[in-house]
C-alpha cells in the first residue's frame, strides 16, 4: 500500500538528513567461508539508551549456503524525491542482498518487525544472467528509474564485461543490462552518480578468476586489476571518458561523490600501489569540461620483519596500508580511510576536497600489530578495519573486519575473526567503549558491509542542496 | 460553458499546478541547483521563473492533444457516443492508476527548456491530466450547436475553438497556482516542507479521474 505522506526517511537535501533521527538498529551482512551454513544479515542495536546495545538482536538467515554476502542496499531512498520522476510515496523497507559468489540476489522485507527482516524474493543467478548478462553482483544503489546493481563478471562462464544489472523499483525484477554503449569499459566493482548532473562514475577490482581464489600476484604484478574510473552519461547509459590513474595503481574499489548536487567532485580509494606498496586516495573532479583525478592522499607501507608476514607479502619486508574503503560524511566534511593491512582508521578533514588534513586516527587489529579494542585490550585482533559506514549525522562511525573470503585467507591466514566496532566522531575521534559485538556474537561468520535503519552516508542521493 | 464549470476547470487547472510532480518542483530543483555562489539567488530565481512557462507549455499541449482529439471525433461521431466512449476510458484509466504500482520512468536532471517541456508533456499525458477534462469537452454548447445547425466541417471549427479555450484557461489555472508555489518554496519556504506537505495526489489524482469518468457517462 503506498503511502500518504512521503517516507520519513527521505530527505530532500543532505542538510536536512543531518538533522533527522539517529539509527537505531544497523544490518550487517555476515558469510560463512566454508559455506556450511547459510550466510546471514544480522540485525544490531545501535540504540545507546537500550538494555541490549552493541549485541546482535537480529538474525535473518538465508535460504541456501555459499552466497558470500558483501555489499548490499535499500530499494528506495532520498532520491525518490527527485523532481524528474518523483515517487515519495514508495517505502524505505527491503533490503537488497547480492550474494557475489552465488549471483543470487535476495531481498528482505524489513517490515511488520525491523528486527526481524524476512526473505520475500529470490533472484537467482540464471534470471540476473539471462536478462542482464552478469553475473557476482556486488554494489546496490537506489537510483532514477529503478536499483542499480553492479557486476563483477559476464553472464555463463564469461569472465566479463562486468557493469551494471538495472533491477525495477517495485516487482524486484531485473529490468536490462544498464550500459547502452560501454566504450572501452570491461572491469566493473562500484558505481555512483552525481545526480543533480546526469553523470554516472564507476570503479575496476577484477573479473571473477582474477579475484575468487585470493589475490593473484603475478595479475598484480603485471599490473593487470583495474586502476581507471569511468564517467558515463547517466541519461543516456552512456561511457564518455576513462580516467586511467596509472597502472601502478593497482585496484580502484570505493566511490564516494559529494552529497551536495551541485558539486561534481569525489573521492575514490585505491588498494595497493605495485611501486611502493603505498595506499592512496584520489579526488575526481571536472577541469575545462573534461573529468580528471588527482592524488590527494597517499598512505606508505610499514616496515617489518618477513617473518611476522604472511607468505604473500613476505618478500617485501613491509605491511601495505590496503586502503580497501572509505566513506564520506553526508556533510562532505569528513572522509575515513579503511586501512586493512595496517590496522588503522583514518579521519581526514576533507572540507577542502583538493587538500585532506590529517584529523585523527585509531589503529584496530592489522597484520603485524594485531592491535585490541580498548573495550577488551587482553584480545589481540585480525583483521583490520575494513567496511565503514557513517551515520546521517556524522557523529557515529561503524567499521567491520572482514574484506572478502579468499582474501581474508591469504592476509590473515591463521583466521581473519569476525569483530565489529563504532567510533565517535566529533572534536575526537575514539572507540565507543560499550561497542564490541566480536567472536561469538557472529555465530562463525564473517561481518561485512553495515547499513543503517533510515539510511546512511553511502545510501542516499539527494536532488537538492 | 456555465460558470459552474468554467470555475470546475480552474479548479482542475490549480489542482493540476498544485501538484509537485507535474513541474513546480523540477523549475525549484533547477533554481536551487544554480542557487550557489555571488549572485547565485537571483540567477536561481531566473531559472525557476525561466522553466514555468516551458512547463506549463508541455502541460498545455498534453492537454491539448485530448481537447482537439475529443472535439474532431465529435464533428463525425454521435456526442452522445463520444460520451459514452470518453467516460469508459477515463473510468478504466483512473482504475489503472490507483492500482498500478508502476511508476513513470525518467532519468536526467539536466534539461534544457525544450527538453523540459518534453517532459512536462510526457508527466502530464502518462498521469492522464488531459484525461481528467473529458467531461468538459464533451459537454461544449460550441460543438454542440455547431453540429446541429452548421454541418460537420463548421461543428469541427467551433469545437476546435472551444478546445483551444478548454486547453488556455485549464493551463493558465496550472500556471498560476504551479508558479505560486515555486516562487514561494524558492523564495520562503524551503524544500524540508516536502517532508511533511507532500500528499499523495497520485491517489486523490486517480479518484478524480474515476469521478471525471462517471460524470462524463451519466450526463451523456
Amino acid at each position: 500500500m503506498p503511502r500518504w505522506k512521503p517516507d520519513p526517511t527521505f530527505y530532500p537535501s543532505p542538510r536536512d538528513a543531518i538533522a533527522g533521527p539517529p539509527e537505531k538498529l544497523a544490518y550487517v551482512a555476515a558469510f560463512d567461508r566454508a559455506a556450511q551454513t547459510p550466510d546471514a544479515i544480522a540485525v544490531l542495536d545501535v540504540d545507546p539508551g537500550s538494555g541490549s546495545y552493541g549485541q546482535v538482536v537480529g538474525w535473518t538467515s538465508l535460504p541456501h549456503t555459499g552466497d558470500e554476502l558483501h555489499h548490499f542496499g535499500w530499494n528506495a531512498c532520498s532520491s525518490a524525491l527527485c523532481p524528474s520522476a518523483p515517487h515519495p510515496h514508495a517505502e524505505r523497507r527491503y533490503l537488497i542482498v547480492p550474494g557475489l559468489r552465488s549471483s543470487r540476489i535476495h531481498v528482505l522485507d524489513t517490515r511488520p518487525d525491523a528486527a526481524a527482516p524476512q526473505v520475500v524474493k529470490v533472484i537467482e543467478a540464471e534470471e540476473l544472467a539471462a536478462k542482464a548478462g552478469y553475473s557476482r553482483p556486488h554494489t546496490v544503489h537506489c537510483g532514477p528509474g529503478g536499483i542499480y546493481v553492479t557486476a563483477l563478471g559476464g553472464a555463463d562462464g564469461a569472465e566479463g564485461p562486468g557493469g551494471i544489472a538495472l533491477l525495477d523499483h517495485t516487482s524486484f525484477e531485473v529490468l536490462d543490462r544498464w550500459e547502452a554503449d560501454r566504450g572501452p569499459q570491461y572491469l566493473a566493482y562500484d558505481a555512483w552518480w552525481h545526480i543533480a548532473h546526469d553523470v554516472l562514475v564507476s570503479s575496476e577490482w577484477g573479473t571473477p578468476s582474477m579475484i575468487e581464489d585470493g589475490v593473484v600476484a603475478e595479475l598484480l604484478l603485471g599490473r593487470k586489476y583495474g586502476h581507471a574510473l569511468h564517467f558515463w552519461d547517466l541519461r543516456g547509459r552512456k561511457h564518455l571518458q576513462t580516467v586511467d590513474l596509472g597502472d601502478e595503481h593497482q585496484m580502484a574499489l570505493e566511490l564516494r561523490p559529494a552529497h551536495d548536487p551541485t558539486k561534481k567532485y569525489g573521492f575514490a580509494g585505491v588498494v595497493v600501489s605495485v611501486e611502493d606498496l603505498s595506499a592512496s586516495v584520489w579526488l575526481w573532479h571536472e577541469e575545462d569540461g573534461r573529468w580528471t583525478a588527482t592524488k590527494v592522499i597517499s598512505i606508505p607501507a610499514e616496515p617489518a620483519d618477513p617473518a611476522a608476514l604472511p607468505p604473500v607479502i613476505q618478500p617485501f619486508g613491509a605491511v601495505p596500508p590496503l586502503v580497501t574503503d572509505i566513506d564520506l560524511s553526508v556533510d562532505d566534511q569528513w572522509l575515513y580511510v579503511s586501512c586493512w593491512g595496517t590496522g588503522e582508521l583514518r579521519r581526514y578533514d576533507v572540507s577542502d576536497p583538493f587538500h585532506p588534513v590529517a584529523a585523527g586516527s585509531v589503529r584496530i587489529g592489522g597484520i603485524v600489530n594485531r592491535t585490541p579494542h580498548p573495550a577488551a585490550p587482553d584480545l589481540p585482533l585480525a583483521g583490520g578495519p575494513q567496511m565503514v559506514e557513517v551515520s546521517r549525522d556524522g557523529k557515529r562511525v561503524y567499521v567491520t573486519n572482514s574484506l572478502y573470503g579468499a582474501w581474508d585467507d591469504q592476509f590473515y591466514p591463521d583466521g581473519v575473526g569476525a569483530w565489529m566496532a563504532k567510533l565517535d566522531s566529533g572534536t575526537e575521534f575514539t572507540f565507543d567503549q560499550r561497542f564490541f559485538p566480536h567472536g561469538d556474537a557472529f555465530r562463525g561468520l564473517r561481518p561485512h558491509q553495515t547499513r543503517l535503519q533510515g539510511g546512511d552516508a553511502s545510501s542516499d542521493s539527494y536532488c537538492y542542496p | 460553458m456555465t460558470e459552474g464549470s468554467l470555475a470546475a476547470l480552474v479548479v482542475l487547472g490549480a489542482f493540476h499546478g498544485l501538484n509537485p510532480g507535474m513541474g513546480w518542483l523540477f523549475a525549484v530543483a533547477r533554481g536551487f541547483q544554480e542557487r550557489s555562489g555571488e549572485d547565485g539567488r537571483r540567477r536561481g530565481r531566473a531559472v525557476v521563473l525561466q522553466s514555468l512557462p516551458a512547463i506549463a507549455a508541455g502541460h498545455a499541449a498534453a492537454i491539448g492533444v485530448i481537447a482537439i482529439l475529443v472535439a474532431v471525433t465529435r464533428s463525425v461521431v454521435a456526442g452522445r457516443t463520444v460520451a459514452i466512449a470518453g467516460g469508459v476510458v477515463l473510468v478504466g484509466f483512473g482504475l489503472w492508476r490507483l492500482l498500478s504500482r508502476r511508476h513513470f520512468r525518467w532519468v536526467g536532471m539536466r534539461l534544457s527548456l525544450a527538453q523540459l517541456a518534453g517532459w512536462s508533456f510526457l508527466m502530464s499525458s502518462v498521469h492522464g491530466a488531459g484525461l481528467m477534462l473529458v467531461p468538459f469537452l464533451t459537454n461544449l454548447d460550441g460543438a454542440v450547436a455547431g453540429h446541429h445547425h452548421g454541418g460537420v466541417a463548421a461543428g469541427a471549427g467551433n469545437a476546435l475553438s472551444a478546445g483551444i479555450f478548454v486547453t488556455g484557461v485549464h493551463t493558465l489555472a496550472m500556471f498560476v497556482v504551479a508558479g505560486a508555489i515555486a516562487v514561494v518554496v524558492y523564495e520562503v519556504v524551503g524544500l524540508a516542507v516536502l517532508r511533511h506537505a507532500w500528499f499523495n495526489l497520485d491517489r486523490i489524482w486517480a479518484i478524480a479521474l474515476i469521478g471525471a469518468g462517471i460524470i462524463t457517462l451519466a450526463t451523456a
